[in-house]
């Protein structure tokens, strides 16, 4: 029988390993929208970066869910895992959505002629990520273990009720974001082969994703089971 | 004693105690004289014509006063552990929220209403009765985020941060309702027709009943060891 700690050091090495194999496969998408993918006809270069910026975009979203659906389990059935995955989705959420605003900008500069604009899409994110961000600073100034994972679960499942009126209030302006040119009611506008680099670079990204959450639910259960130890 | 009555008492008590201090509420007005003087200030009155501002800082002005006077809602039990006192009461949660809701969107519009002439002076706003209107989505836009307010305020002040966290908190909530009322306001002094407004009035609502709801629902879990 293992311990909780033993668990926790478990968790944290099959996360690096599952990790290390998306970081491996991120190096694969660079590859292949370098050598083995055209430029687009307009964007040139600067379109390279649409296998990274839509794949963070859907990879902190899911995160972000998940780290509400978690929340919510935690209310109802106090189990203080859910608080460890929540804590641990939502940190790597964060993660992603910083990659998502980094890159925009990137590419907005040569494209759009401004870093940034009020778009609806990009005024989106970045509230999305400052909602984030406060529950984080909320958790770090709780210092009650059981006290932190109620306020924290309870701002998350708030979070989730305010995203479709951040949606609401941001699409009833007009936007100027590429549409979605993949998921839409006939059939991809994208060539078969940059179809191929952009759904590579969604499987790797949910790698990523599934590598960092492992780890870091190892690090957040490690560190309870520490506590526990210095405790008893 | 019923839910509302209970409500109710918690609400006089705590506008009972704000109007025999009345410092909270001369903070948030000189606040908000500040934030309209500055924004009158800071900008070229060559180019930038004040009327062209107006709107922008008419809601600028209310969401930081509003801020202002959420935070000091549940400072005042704080200081003398008074909120166990209510949670020993035996009243339902719900019925706190509810009062401190009540306290906190009465203290809100106050500031709100002494904040609101005095816009209208130093802006030169035309006199006219899409002013009425104006008080109306403002009043429609503090129901939704004093709510939200209410239940955060609760958690802030146990926290070490209690008056940095709840504008950290607060801030992405109030960006639906603070952003739709001033779409709403800009249109209604342009002189727009009533169809342009509808969305904007219609989010408004529906964000006020969602976070009244949830909000409430929540509030147990936030009070309660």
């Amino acid at each position: 029988m293992m311990t909780a700690l033993e668990r926790a050091e478990r968790n944290i090495r099959r996360g690096l390993v599952i990790a290390s194999a998306g970081l491996l496969g991120l190096a694969g998408v660079y590859l292949m929208a370098w050598r083995f993918t055209p430029p687009e006809r307009f964007q040139g270069l600067a379109q390279k970066i649409f296998y990274i910026h839509p794949p963070a975009a859907y990879a902190s979203e899911m995160a972000f869910v998940f780290a509400g659906i978690a929340s919510l389990l935690y209310l109802l059935l106090k189990d203080e895992r859910f608080d460890t995955f929540a804590e641990a989705s939502a940190e790597v959420g964060l993660a992603f959505a910083l990659v998502l605003l980094t890159t925009g900008p990137i590419w907005a500069k040569p494209i759009w002629g401004a870093w940034w604009t009020w778009d609806a899409r990009l005024t989106f994110s970045l509230i999305e990520f400052l909602l984030f961000a406060g529950y984080f600073a909320l958790r770090s100034a709780v210092r009650d273990p059981a006290e932190r994972a109620r306020y924290a679960a309870v701002v998350a499942i708030m979070g989730m009720l305010l995203v479709p009126f951040i949606h609401l209030t941001v699409y009833l302006f007009n936007t100027t974001h590429p549409q979605p040119v993949v998921v839409r009611t006939d059939k991809p506008a994208l060539p078969l082969v940059m179809l191929r680099t952009f759904l590579m670079s969604f499987a790797v990204f949910t790698v990523i994703y599934i590598g960092f959450v492992t780890a870091r639910y190892g690090i957040g259960a490690r560190r309870i089971a520490r506590e526990l130890t210095d405790a008893g | 004693m019923s839910t509302l009555h209970a409500a109710l008492a918690i609400a006089r008590k705590d506008l009972r105690i704000e109007w025999r201090h009345k410092t909270a509420l001369l903070t948030a007005t000189l606040f908000a004289i500040l934030v309209l003087l500055i924004f009158v200030f800071a900008r070229d009155p060559a180019s930038v014509p004040l009327a062209a501002i107006a709107p922008s800082v008419l809601w600028v002005t209310l969401a930081l006063s509003a801020l202002v006077a959420l935070n000091r809602a549940f400072l005042l039990e704080r200081e003398h552990s008074a909120l166990e006192g209510i949670l020993l009461a035996p009243v339902a949660r719900q019925a706190i929220f509810w009062g401190k809701w009540l306290a906190n969107l009465a203290f809100v519009l106050t500031v709100q209403a002494i904040a609101f002439p005095l816009w209208i002076l130093f802006f030169n706003v035309t006199p006219s009765l899409a002013l009425i209107a104006v008080a109306g989505v403002a009043v429609l836009a503090a129901i939704g985020f004093t709510a939200v307010g209410t239940l955060f305020s609760a958690m802030a002040v146990r926290t070490r941060f209690a008056e940095l966290l709840l504008p950290v908190l607060l801030l992405p909530f109030m960006i639906p309702p603070v952003f739709a009322a001033s779409e709403a306001t800009l249109r209604l002094l342009a002189g727009r027709p009533m169809g342009e407004l509808w969305g904007w009035l219609r989010l408004l609502a529906l964000y006020d009943l969602a976070f009244l709801v949830l909000a409430n629902l929540l509030f147990p879990v936030v009070v309660d060891e």
